[in-house]
């Protein structure tokens, strides 16, 4: 049986989850912050905070793990011959459906992945997130049954399906070019967190291997925390949904084993305790990712073997995120921000009118 | 014989427009259209899942002809 194939059966997607589920808290034993090895939501979200477009100066850092994400996809997908420049399906829409998606991520404050290593940390109130995920899911699968559908992307110019890669590349050469300078939070053009999540991190290298790691294998076998719900709902299929299985439960004994269990609802690490917009959050969260296909980390994993669309969700992502921390619409620990309600009503309300409008033409 | 057409559709849609055409014949041949390996794989697995048997899997422009059949 060749790798290739290996990766798209049950035990390769078991294998992953349980592998990323290793990686994930020891991220965070290396400097990541408390349930946060890896966060697609807020570490792109650091990202907007390093480039300055928002000023929350507690959430600023070029978070390596990204770009090793698309990067390691990349290279996966020009190993395995699956670089597929393509694009052209309602970007436009992604573009919308990324930036409510990460507004709701950052009301609960957590992706889905997040979401998923804050149980296996023992935080209590990601229970309301998984829940609140399984809502969104299951209301976006209700719109997909109807014919929901953001049309057909075409194949287009190789340089097309390298922008976001290019992308990611630049951003780390600027960490290079402008490293992070002990106790200041600018070096160069770049935003680095002197305290707050956005100063604790791994060392660069480790991010960024673990991070092409993770893309590398995840590309290979279609790793989606929402499409194994999504799937599941659907289908009644468990195939992806076998690997957030196995990085539940291996970031749970890896968190044991490395004394990162602390079971509990109060003082958790970056959570609140606001039960209600923890799920309203990551259903609004779980809904925009169900309309755009794909997780956060899926849609960087896309990105990386050439879809020009999940780019542009990328992008969407980091533009939400800018708007979350520059409008108040971002919790924090002590709750939700002053717009987070709002956010959310509005965020839901745009979901739903693509869903509703947004329906199959006859094929 | 039916063609289903999922190029540049992204997931789940080759999957759920697979699964719709299975149970409209519920027998004979069925090539499926995709240009990702993600779809391929993906519709391998529904065919499998629903008992049609695979008969062929081959390269077409920038993705894949499938075709499956069950008796």
């Amino acid at each position: 049986m060749s790798i290739k194939n290996f990766f798209a059966t049950s035990w390769g997607i078991i294998g992953v989850g349980v592998l990323i589920g290793i990686f994930a808290p020891l991220l965070q034993k290396f400097g990541n912050p408390g349930n946060m090895g890896v966060c697609v939501a807020c570490f792109q979200r650091d990202i907007a905070g390093a480039l300055g477009l928002h000023r929350a100066e507690v959430v600023q850092y070029m978070r390596p793990e990204i770009i090793g994400f698309v990067v390691g996809a990349l290279i996966a997908a020009y190993i395995f011959r699956e670089f597929r420049p393509r694009a052209g399906s309602a970007p436009i829409v992604r573009f919308i459906l990324g930036i409510f998606a990460m507004i709701g991520a950052l009301v609960f404050l957590g992706c889905p992945w997040r979401t998923l290593l804050r149980l296996a940390g023992g935080d209590g109130n990601a229970i309301f997130g998984v829940l609140g995920l399984i809502t969104g899911v299951f209301v976006g699968t209700r719109f997909l049954k109807a014919g929901y559908d953001l049309g057909r992307s075409q194949p287009t110019h190789t340089t097309a399906g390298w922008i976001l890669p290019l992308i990611m590349l630049g951003f780390l050469l600027l960490m290079f070019i402008y490293p992070k300078i002990p106790g200041e939070n600018k070096s160069g053009i770049l935003f680095y967190s002197i305290k707050g999540p956005g100063s604790m991190h791994a060392p660069l290298f480790i991010s960024l291997a673990v991070g092409i790691v993770i893309g590398f294998i995840a590309q290979r076998s279609r790793f989606c925390t929402m499409g194994a719900l999504r799937d599941l709902i659907l289908f009644r299929q468990t195939h992806l949904f076998l690997g957030i299985a196995g990085l539940v439960i291996s970031a749970f004994v890896t968190n044991l084993i490395l004394g990162q269990f602390n079971p509990g609802f109060v003082n958790q690490p970056i959570a609140h305790t606001m039960s209600l917009w923890n799920f309203m959050g990551m259903v609004l969260a779980g809904l925009a990712f169900t309309l755009a296909g794909g997780c956060p980390g899926r849609q960087l994993f896309l990105a990386g073997e050439g879809d020009g669309d999940a780019a542009v969700f990328v992008l969407g992502m980091i533009t939400g995120a800018a708007f979350s921390h520059n409008f108040g619409l971002a919790s924090s620990p002590q709750g939700i921000g002053p717009h987070g309600i709002t956010a959310v009503i509005v965020g839901l309300a745009v979901c739903l009118f693509i869903g509703f409008t947004m329906r199959k033409k006859a094929i | 014989m039916s063609i289903v057409d999922a190029r540049g559709l992204s997931c789940p849609q080759p999957v759920m427009m697979l699964l719709d055409e299975m149970a409209k014949l519920d027998k004979g041949t069925i090539e499926i259209l995709v240009d990702t390996d993600t779809s391929k794989e993906n519709c391998l697995r529904a065919a499998k899942t629903m008992k049609w048997q695979l008969k062929e899997v081959r390269p077409e422009g920038t993705g894949y002809r499938i075709i499956i059949t069950k008796d």
